[in-house]
């Protein structure tokens, strides 16, 4: 029997043949990063305050509310992000390898009273995936 | 079933019930006033937190003479799970779409 209430972290990481600083442009671009994760404004400065818009969905807006906590350039950025009532912090980590770059991801937080527009995680969160893929595939 | 899991999130957001039910998980089924001697609370607001966490499903209780005896019931707490994995999907699919970025484009 777990003692504690699991605090949500998610960890992923990847290897990159790719250098820290050309990563690191693909986070903290609004242009780049709207590429590849959400429509966004997003601005490189701790403390600015952004949204990410995902395509909404029946009981979901699409809308992520975020604010910029570190900023250590080519090698760390963290905001908050707050939807579908998760209070979470998501960390990006690169560190330099030989071959380019090993990339890790965190996303940490425990469930909140975050995400006023919030009806239902579950089949908003699922919905948005698929949504977005369809939106992807449509533009390939 | 969304009931519940919206009961769940809600519960688990305040960070006394957080304690309390981490202690009923930790140490197993003790009463209301055994709680409140350890919650740093009056006894109404414990008994007023496990009214929520019993809404969710994450404790369950038995009377035994006077006593109320609660305990955890930590299976309730699968929609956290759920949300690990849909994000695990979620980001596992960006970061198929970041390596494509990086690899399509020089800048």
């Amino acid at each position: 029997m777990t003692a504690t209430v699991p605090k949500c972290t998610l960890v992923i990481e990847r290897e990159m043949p790719h250098p820290p600083e050309k990563i690191w442009r693909a986070l903290t671009e609004s242009s780049l990063i709207d590429e590849w994760l959400m429509k966004n404004d997003f601005k490189l400065a701790v403390g600015h305050r952004f949204q990410f818009r995902a395509t909404p969905v029946p009981n979901w807006s699409g809308v992520i509310d975020c604010e910029v906590l570190v900023v250590e350039p080519n090698s760390r950025l963290a905001y908050s992000w707050g939807t579908l009532r998760m209070g979470t912090v998501v960390t990006w980590t690169l560190t330099p390898t030989p071959g380019g770059t090993h990339f890790r991801m965190e996303q940490s937080g425990f469930p909140s009273e975050d995400g006023p527009n919030y009806k239902g995680a579950k089949y908003g969160w699922r919905n948005s995936i698929d949504n977005l893929e369809r939106l992807i595939g449509g533009m390939n | 079933m969304q009931a519940i899991t919206d009961n769940v999130f809600r519960a688990l957001a305040d960070p006394t019930r957080r304690a309390i039910f981490e202690r009923l998980a930790r140490d197993g089924e003790q009463t209301v006033h055994a709680l409140t001697y350890r919650a740093g609370v009056s006894q109404p607001a414990v008994s007023k937190h496990l009214g929520v966490l019993k809404r969710a499903r994450l404790v369950r209780f038995r009377h035994e003479g006077r006593e109320t005896h609660y305990s955890a019931q930590p299976q309730a707490l699968a929609p956290l799970a759920e949300w690990m994995s849909m994000y695990g999907a979620f980001w596992r699919d960006k970061f198929d779409r970041l390596e494509n970025l990086l690899n399509s484009k020089t800048f």
